[in-house]
């Protein structure tokens, strides 16, 4: 998943779609977390989860808020677009 | 039991799959959810029935309806469609498909031969809650407050932009910057000149 | 009273200092007070100083006065010392008389330059270096005054710096100069390794006691200090310079380049004629190098038409009789001659810089004439110095001198008649070009009219200086008497036919020979002087003696033209490259790096997975 999340981000040029993946990203890391607390028989995977719950909220909400900003100022949604820091 | 998770897990995975070939962003949106819905249930095989609730509800519920309503008010259409087409090439899919799998690969070899003590009972909610409360009661103040800020931080970054124009049209009059109180105000420029 | 020996040197140097710092705060008289008061303080202490020790003259006849410790270095303490005998009194006299005399007549010669604080400063450093030169007791110290006074020919010959031509004579001057004095520096430290000492004394005694006669290391050491000898006084080959050098104001060109820096070879070799007398090869070469140079500088000064330039050779020529007198043994003979020149000389060049100033500036001698009505105390001087320096007889000190060394040639005890028939021989030059100058500046129709008079300051050291040029003859038998304690008299070994007498007759009818084919040339019958030079044979040596032999030609194909050579080669110095390549190097990598820098988020992202995947690469595969 994590992987499949990797790929999108990579892939995908529109601004959202990047985001999205970021979510799968986040959600596999998760998975993750939860799946070693059930090995182990601890809640600590649990409680891991929920702060990546808590970050990915958020994180989304500014991202998209962000999200609106950019697209009224460059009327675009490309990530290509905005490399005003290139070197 | 087992076959209810690989089903799930297999959902989950070809979802996601799905999810990033689309065209269509709001396509991609819905695999998404259903994605999501994928992990819940895997979590709940596990015996982890707190977080598939959160999952569900949080993830799949809120962060997934913000991404819709904010897809809405972009409202790309038919010119998003276009854009995708043109940005998607099968060439580009070449190296990050690479490179992914070669992480899968590191990955799986990371964790192999340890697939021991699964669904044997699982973590209850009651557990979860304690450690929440004990160990974990900071990270949940510190949650909180990421929470806090992010709440902040999405409303000053959306509401500037609305009011700004307005106080701008005003600041070009001279009554307009006297009445913003502005430190800028010229001497006297706010008063008649008295002879002396 | 000698006690004061050291005020000698240290109210120049202490007046330089005052110039330099103040100087340009200073008003004209003022900066000339200063400057030529404290050479004109340590004329009078010298003459003092002279009395004491003349009429109660200390042991040894040698008086030293430690001053302080120069280095302190484990075991190795050269210190300052002034050390005073007869050699070094007599060339004090000389060098602070004179000196002052020229310090007055500058301070209106340069009355309307706009650096005239600075020069008289530069003047007294000077002064103050060849006194610390003349008054040393160690090599050290001498090399002190030695390096001092190339650095004050350069800024002097270089005054006007606004010219570049003037800073490349200077430049000239200053390299070859110092070409001498590696040679010189080599041979102290040859000196010093094996004899232990830099004190001159010292290690006249431990060179004498140590080394047999003609042992290499004498004979090295000899031949080195002879390079600096070379280099300083302008002999041949390194005599190239000295033309060019009259660049500079007359002035210094009289003190300097005539009475004084020039002379510092002839000092440095009767100093440690101990040395010399131990290498009679290095001793021969000397009378060699003289002998050729006063004839190359003779045949060459006949045909230059800068008046100034005429007499750079001839102080190239005088030079060579004084080094022809030290390499046959005559030491005395050399010192007195080095007296009446420094008299003579600095009065021909204090009288030529009178008519380039009163002709505004002309410097050829084929365009003045007549100038006898129009600057009569100048030419009268001028007289008496031309004919002392070509020796007329009996009444001028230069014949004396001369014709002692003329005389010593043959009969002193490396003497040889090659060199007095060189002497001769450079004598009948001395008489011609002597008088083509006199003839044709002073006589004849008027050339370029007088614009300028000389005031007392300039005419009153014309003056003297003549009186000493003709008084100064009559010096001889006391010189050379209080002379002999301090060098060795020159001892007659062959007579043979020729004596004395004899030999004064031959310089004399030469002098005579001299001054009438002048007069043929330069003032009756003009003409015949073009024609000469026009015909084939003459021009061409005309063209090669006016190039001075054509060693600025030898030595720029040689020497300049190479190393230019080189130099364009190295132009990008290759050195340069470690530098050049660290700061190229950098610029590849920023180049590189820049270009992942591109501002895109995909690609930093990436950037992040392949790190990632390498790093769990080399975690799991270890």
């Amino acid at each position: 998943m994590f992987s499949l999340g990797l790929t999108g981000l990579l892939v995908r040029r529109n601004l959202v779609f990047v985001l999205m993946s970021l979510e799968v990203m986040l959600n596999a890391a998760g998975l993750g977390f939860v799946v070693a607390g059930a090995r182990w028989h601890q809640a600590d995977g649990q409680v891991m989860f929920l702060f990546i719950l808590a970050t990915a909220a958020a994180e989304v909400a500014v991202g998209l808020a962000l999200v609106l900003e950019i697209y009224h100022r460059f009327k675009s949604l490309d990530v290509d677009e905005l490399s005003e820091m290139r070197g | 039991m087992q076959l209810a998770f690989y089903i799930a897990s297999a959902v989950a995975v070809v979802s996601t799959a799905l999810m990033l070939t689309r065209l269509h962003i709001v396509h991609a949106l819905l695999y998404l959810i259903v994605s999501l819905l994928g992990v819940a249930v895997v979590f709940y095989l596990l015996g982890a029935s707190f977080v598939a609730a959160l999952e569900v509800i949080v993830y799949a519920g809120a962060i997934m309806v913000l991404f819709v309503f904010v897809v809405m008010m972009l409202n790309l259409g038919a010119r998003g469609v276009e854009m995708e087409e043109r940005w998607l090439t099968p060439g580009i899919w070449v190296g990050p498909v690479v490179l992914a799998g070669i992480l899968i690969v590191e990955v799986l070899y990371m964790v192999r031969g340890s697939t021991a003590g699964l669904g044997a009972g699982g973590v209850e909610p009651k557990q979860v809650g304690i450690a929440l409360f004990g160990p974990y009661l900071i990270g949940v103040e510190l949650a909180s407050v990421l929470l806090l800020a992010g709440l902040v931080g999405a409303y000053h970054l959306s509401y500037r932009k609305v009011e700004k124009r307005e106080i701008q049209h005003d600041a070009d009059t001279h009554e307009g910057r006297a009445a913003a109180g502005g430190d800028l105000v010229l001497a006297g420029t706010d008063r008649p000149a008295r002879t002396p | 009273m000698i006690r004061l020996l050291w005020l000698i040197p240290a109210l120049p140097f202490a007046s330089a200092l005052i110039l330099v710092l103040i100087g340009s705060r200073l008003s004209k008289r003022a900066a000339a007070a200063v400057g030529a008061g404290s050479i004109g303080f340590s004329a009078v202490i010298t003459i003092l100083v002279a009395a004491s020790f003349i009429t109660s003259p200390p042991p040894a006849n040698s008086y030293t006065q430690i001053l302080w410790t120069w280095i302190s270095v484990d075991g190795f303490r050269p210190q300052v010392g002034l050390y005073l005998d007869p050699l070094s009194l007599v060339m004090l006299l000389v060098v602070t008389f004179v000196g002052f005399l020229i310090h007055v007549y500058s301070a209106e010669f340069m009355i309307e330059d706009g650096d005239y604080s600075r020069f008289f400063a530069y003047m007294n450093l000077f002064v103050a270096s060849m006194l610390m030169l003349l008054l040393g007791n160690n090599l050290l110290l001498l090399y002190l005054g030695w390096e001092g006074v190339g650095l004050c020919s350069y800024l002097l010959i270089g005054f006007w710096y606004r010219d570049p031509a003037n800073g490349r004579a200077a430049r000239k001057a200053f390299i070859l100069t110092r070409v001498g004095d590696t040679a010189m520096s080599i041979g102290l430290y040859l000196l010093f390794t094996q004899l232990g000492t830099f004190g001159i004394q010292d290690l006249m005694q431990r060179a004498s006691a140590q080394w047999p006669l003609g042992s290499t290391y004498a004979v090295t050491a000899a031949f080195l200090l002879l390079g600096g000898a070379i280099g300083k006084s302008a002999q041949f080959p390194l005599q190239v310079w000295l033309p060019d050098a009259m660049a500079g104001p007359t002035p210094v060109s009289a003190l300097l380049h005539a009475a004084t820096m020039v002379t510092a070879g002839v000092y440095l070799i009767a100093r440690t004629h101990v040395l010399f007398s131990l290498a009679p090869s290095a001793q021969l070469a000397v009378a060699v190098v003289g002998a050729c140079t006063l004839l190359l500088a003779g045949f060459s000064a006949l045909v230059q038409h800068d008046i100034k330039r005429i007499l750079a050779y001839s102080t190239v020529s005088q030079i060579g009789y004084m080094f022809l007198a030290l390499g046959v043994g005559a030491w005395q003979a050399a010192m007195f001659h080095f007296v009446t020149h420094a008299f003579f000389k600095a009065l021909l060049f204090l009288g030529a810089g009178v008519i380039i100033n009163a002709l505004d500036e002309e410097h050829s001698i084929f365009r003045m004439g007549g100038l006898r009505k129009e600057l009569p105390i100048t030419f009268w001087t001028f007289l008496i110095a031309g004919c002392s320096l070509a020796g007329l007889p009996f009444v001028t000190a230069g014949f004396f001198s001369k014709d002692l060394i003329i005389w010593d040639a043959w009969s002193a005890q490396n003497g040889h008649p090659a060199f007095w028939i060189a002497g001769i021989l450079g004598a009948l030059l001395t008489a011609l070009y002597t008088f083509r100058l006199i003839f044709r500046v002073f006589f004849g129709p008027l050339g370029i009219p007088v614009t300028k008079r000389p005031g007392y300051r300039m005419t009153t050291p014309l003056v003297v200086l003549a009186f000493l040029s003709i008084a100064g003859g009559f010096l001889k038998q006391p010189l050379l008497g209080f002379l002999h304690s301090g060098l060795p008299s020159t001892m007659e070994a062959h007579a043979g036919t020729l004596t004395e007498t004899r030999s004064e007759a031959v310089a004399g009818l030469i002098f005579l020979i001299g001054l009438y084919f002048a007069y043929l040339f330069h003032l009756q019958k003009r003409n015949w002087a073009g024609a000469l030079v026009s015909g084939p044979v003459g021009r061409s040596l005309h063209q090669w003696w006016f190039a001075d032999w054509g060693f600025d030609w030898i030595y720029d194909k040689v020497f300049v033209q190479p190393f230019i050579w080189a130099s364009e080669i190295n132009k990008s110095d290759f050195i340069d490259v470690f530098y050049t390549g660290v700061a190229w190097l950098a610029q590849w990598f920023y180049r590189g790096l820049s270009r992942t820098e591109t501002g895109r988020v995909r690609w930093y992202a990436a950037g992040m997975a392949a790190g990632s995947v390498l790093f769990l690469a080399v975690v799991l595969f270890k």
